[in-house]
């Protein structure tokens, strides 16, 4: 898998918590409280179900939620171990 | 900034911090003056006597309001100055002494020894009073230790507001119209009252331990009932006292706080003579002897005559194994002792016009009573210069006498007016 | 503690002394002061936060060593000096590694929460199971070590920063000892990160006169809020929860309010303190609090008040727990079940209950602080639940949402709901808590709270008036903070000016603070001798 299907997996499961953000456009989504803990504890569980992935606390800061890229890049990174 | 330039600003701040700060100490430090009780202006007081004495006292109450250095002037020719404070302790008493020596070497020091009963520091409160006064010297600071109640604080000492910062809420007009100059209470030491409240329509001191049961006065009046001894008296009294309580082990708990009782200022009759055997036969404790012994020597050294003396107050009762050990101690150490209590007769007290608190304190007429037994006494036992000679100093009594005269009429007055004492 | 003579003397020696001495030993004198502060606190202490220093900072090490030998493996396989292994075979290594890893961790976590939790909770677990099985409760004597609450959790932030790799080891024990036990902070926190205090905290300062004087400045502030303010209006407060029978209805009222104004000037003034010496000491300590008052929800209120505790659990328990894998497991389970909505929910819902049941009993052992703590939560579910009504609602009046009168209610609202959650923590009994907030609405009386009442309670009409003022310059302040850095604003202005507020605030609490014996002329009246 590719980074850019990573990424068009995880808009999508981004667009099923808000499908009214366009998050494609997203720079600073944790930063500026656009996922609140709800939804980012959703998204962890949906990305790790979706990607056989498993992210832990280490994972777990705003730098690695902010865009979709920083998420897209974090699932590579953990596919790759 | 040039560098000069900073320093100034530093010194310039500096001395307006420090300025402010002295300034504020200033404003709630107790004036003693109305407001705040009197006492705590005593110590103060006599850094502004710049006449030299032949006799300084030292001692609680018991010396302050039962001797006036006035009578001493008028009628001896014997200056005298009285250094001494509520609740005066022997140490307080010793370092006031010091004190003293530091600026003036009298002939004699008088000691009355009450407060040889109390043997640990009391109450912060009078602490403060005798020692806030103080100059700043070495003994000032020895003071300060000796005196101490736990919880204290030497730094509360050095910079009072820390102690008394909360009265910035509580100012009244005497802390302003008293900023400058504190309000002259006492003439030489001595504390004047001229009002009288007595001891038969008081029931702060129950005299019966000295003068027998009201029936027994009557009766020794009449002449049936001769008492020559009163203290064989008191020992009978205490007999019968002890078996009439009912719960021993209240009054020994009582007993046990006695130090404390004086806070409440009424010593209940019947508990005082209860306590007498374990009271009276109580020996002075080693730190209070310990601060007589340093009194003395310093006299020693000096040369100055010491003397011991007792007011002749009727609470608290004074306790034959107290007398005991006080005259024991001056004659082991060839001192002379003055029990006031046994000369009632001599020196014409009488606790019906001569207290003015029910037989605690002299009023005026007591205490000219016992000035002028004391003078006589001073006159048969030593050779003085009779000072009124002495026209410059003359002068001076001149003026202390008419702020004498003053104060007691001001004194009448209130009483003329209010029926009792005011504002001195 | 703040406010003994010797504390504030021992802040001087050190403070003269830190800066006389060569730079590089500038730490180690730090390390002394942390040992001696403590030491003087309680002989026995050091004891603890030496155990809890030691261990931390060995699984650090232990830790730091399993990574360094999942580095080398990575790195032999690179170079060719290990077999190229299987997919499998490298995670097989990883795990096992990590595993170990995960082992010292845990390890040294339990130990140090072993120790907070027998030393702290011991009797309040031994109270309730003998209130169950019956028997007289006779408390056990704990040391109850100074501050274990705030230096276990500061250590335990460290194991697992360390664990998770946000920040690097310190190898130097010491060093490490200074950071568990840095004084200012044993009393009322904050809970500093090691990541944020380790970048000054070692550092070598040379005297800079601005961070001194700003220091200072934070210092004397935090002494005016807890001597004049906090311990004033504690003498009113101490007599109301006094008689709690007498002082009902209304009164309730009136002892949430000082209460809050007690509480609020008392743990910013102490927060003050901490950080102003700290910035004498030209360390930088993160803020515990940003205008807590002015929030407009209970959520942000707890992100405004004491933040290193909240963000502490936040990072270390909500987080961790809601992303666990048996949360997942039900987080998925639930979405299978009851579709989006529902898994959204059931893993915060669970981790913030925890968290704030966590949070209470952290506060105290005591069964209010565990209901003060589960009604916090409940709240910030409940509002969260709410917020597609208010969304809904400031569609429909867009303007409200924006106009100073509805913030204004926002604010206010916040602070009387969370003046009614601290009743469990003022009145510290849970029934009389529950029974004085009902009594609060059933005993009202408007003529029940009188002048004379309220004087009545130990202060004076013109301590009333201290506190009254002071409330409104901490106000003042508060509002002047919102547009920056009041100290810089102060700095700005003329010498003049500067010192004159130095000095009229430094004379202020000197005189008005409630400090020593207090004077009471009936005490001087000379009774007797």
């Amino acid at each position: 898998m590719d980074l850019e299907e990573i990424s068009e997996g995880v808009l999508a499961i981004l667009q099923e918590l808000h499908e009214d953000i366009r998050f494609e456009a997203e720079e600073k989504m944790v930063d500026d409280k656009i996922l609140d803990s709800f939804d980012l504890v959703t998204l962890v569980t949906e990305l790790g179900e979706e990607f056989d992935v498993d992210i832990t606390a280490k994972d777990f800061v705003p730098e690695n939620f902010n865009s979709v890229e920083s998420i897209s890049q974090m699932i590579a990174r953990l596919m790759e171990m | 900034m040039k560098r000069g330039k900073k320093i100034v600003l530093g010194g310039v701040s500096l001395v307006v911090a420090v300025a402010l700060f002295f300034g504020l100490q200033r404003l709630v430090v107790p004036k003693y003056a109305g407001d705040t009780p009197l006492e705590g202006n005593f110590t103060a007081e006599y850094y502004g006597e710049d006449a030299r004495h032949d006799v300084i006292m030292v001692g609680d109450c018991e010396v302050y309001e039962n001797f006036d250095p006035m009578v001493l002037w008028k009628e001896f020719g014997i200056t005298s100055y009285i250094r001494g404070n509520a609740q005066q302790l022997v140490w307080q008493s010793y370092y006031l002494l010091e004190d003293t020596l530091r600026h003036e070497k009298p002939k004699m020091v008088i000691f009355n020894v009450q407060s040889l009963t109390h043997g640990e520091p009391q109450r912060e409160e009078y602490n403060r009073m005798c020692l806030d006064g103080m100059k700043w010297s070495e003994t000032k600071a020895e003071a300060i230790n000796a005196s101490m109640c736990k919880g204290e604080n030497f730094l509360d000492y050095v910079f009072p507001i820390l102690r008394y910062h909360s009265r910035i809420t509580d100012l009244t007009k005497e802390d302003v119209k008293y900023y400058l100059e504190p309000r002259k209470i006492t003439h030489n030491g001595y504390y004047m009252r001229i009002d009288t409240l007595p001891a038969s329509q008081s029931d702060v001191a129950d005299p019966s331990w000295l003068l027998g049961t009201e029936e027994e006065r009557k009766a020794a009046q009449s002449g049936e009932n001769e008492i020559d001894d009163p203290w064989a008296e008191i020992d009978e009294r205490e007999e019968n006292e002890a078996d009439a309580i009912d719960d021993p082990w209240a009054e020994i708990e009582g007993a046990e706080e006695s130090d404390r009782e004086d806070e409440s200022g009424i010593v209940e009759p019947g508990a005082d003579t209860a306590q007498s055997s374990a009271e009276g036969d109580k020996e002075f404790s080693a730190y209070a002897m310990k601060y007589l012994d340093k009194m003395r020597k310093l006299c020693e050294e000096e040369g100055i005559k010491l003397l011991l003396v007792k007011a002749p107050s009727l609470a608290p009762q004074w306790y034959d194994g107290q007398n005991q050990q006080v005259s024991d101690y001056a004659k082991k150490h060839g001192l002379d002792y003055v029990n006031f209590y046994e000369l009632l007769e001599e020196t014409g007290i009488d606790y019906e016009t001569d207290t003015y608190d029910g037989g605690l304190h002299m009023n005026y007429s007591g205490a000219k009573k016992l000035s002028r037994y004391l003078g006589k006494y001073l006159k048969k036992h030593m050779k003085w210069e009779d000072h009124r000679e002495d026209a410059n100093l003359s002068k001076v009594y001149e003026e202390k006498l008419r702020f004498q005269e003053e104060m007691k009429e001001a004194q009448q007055r209130e009483l003329d007016r209010y029926g009792e004492i005011r504002n001195y | 503690m703040f406010v003994s003579y010797g504390f504030i003397a021992f802040m001087l020696v050190a403070f003269v002394l830190y800066y006389l001495i060569p730079r590089r030993f500038q730490w180690m004198l730090l390390l002394i002061a942390n040992f001696l502060f403590y030491f003087s606190a309680g002989k026995y202490y050091p004891i603890f936060i030496l155990v809890t220093a030691a261990t931390v900072y060995g699984a650090g090490m232990m830790m730091a060593r399993c990574d360094r030998e999942l580095e080398r493996y990575a790195a032999g396989v690179r170079a060719g000096e290990i077999p190229k292994p299987s997919r499998d075979e490298k995670k097989a290594r990883k795990k096992k590694i990590n595993g170990k890893k995960k082992r010292w961790m845990l390890l040294c976590l339990f130990l140090n929460l072993g120790i907070l939790a027998v030393t702290k909770y011991t009797n309040f677990a031994v109270e309730n199971v003998q209130n169950i099985a019956g028997g007289e409760f006779t408390p056990i004597d704990l040391i109850v070590p100074l501050g274990i609450s705030f230096y276990t959790f500061q250590a335990v932030s460290y194991l697992l920063d360390v664990y998770w790799n946000k920040c690097a080891p310190q190898k130097n024990f010491f060093r490490f000892a200074l950071y568990v036990t840095f004084f200012p902070q044993l009393i009322q926190g904050p809970i500093s990160r090691y990541g944020d205090l380790s970048q000054t905290l070692y550092g070598e300062h040379g005297f800079d006169w601005k961070q001194v004087r700003f220091g200072l400045e934070r210092i004397l502030w935090g002494y005016f809020k807890k001597l004049v303010v906090a311990d004033r209006i504690g003498i009113a407060m101490g007599t109301l929860l006094e008689d709690p029978e007498y002082y009902t209805g209304g009164f309730v009222f009136v002892g949430m309010i000082f209460w809050a104004v007690q509480l609020y000037a008392d743990f910013t003034g102490g927060i003050d303190i901490t950080i102003g010496i700290a910035q004498v000491f030209g360390i930088h300590v993160e803020e515990n609090f940003i205008r807590p008052f002015f929030s407009k929800n209970i959520a942000e209120y707890w992100r405004r008040w004491h933040i290193t505790m909240g963000t502490w659990f936040r990072d270390y328990l909500f987080y961790p727990l809601s992303i666990s894998r048996p949360m997942k497991n039900i987080t998925t389970a639930t979405k299978k079940r009851f579709g989006m909505g529902g898994a959204r929910r059931v893993a915060v819902y669970i981790s913030t209950m925890v968290v704030w049941l966590a949070t209470g009993i952290w506060h105290g052992a005591a069964w209010h602080f565990v209901a003060w703590g589960l009604a916090n939560g409940a709240i910030i579910l409940f509002s969260e639940e709410c917020a597609p009504l208010y969304e809904k609602f400031h569609a429909r009046f867009p303007k409200l949402g924006i106009s100073w009168g509805y913030r204004a209610f926002q604010v206010i609202r916040t602070f009387l709901l969370m003046c009614c959650l601290r009743l469990f923590d003022t009145y510290a009994d849970l029934g009389l808590a529950v029974k004085q907030f009902i009594h609060m609405f059933t005993q009202f009386r408007w003529n029940q709270v009188t002048l004379q009442e309220l004087v009545d309670l130990g202060l004076g009409k013109k301590d009333y008036l201290v506190v009254f003022l002071g409330v409104l310059l901490m106000f003042a302040v508060s509002m002047m903070g919102r547009r920056g850095s009041v100290r810089e604003r102060i700095s700005k202005k003329p010498y003049a000016v500067r010192y004159g507020i130095f000095l009229a605030l430094f004379f202020i609490t000197l005189l008005f603070g409630i400090y020593g014996v207090g004077f009471d002329a009936k005490q001087f009246i000379y009774n007797q001798f």
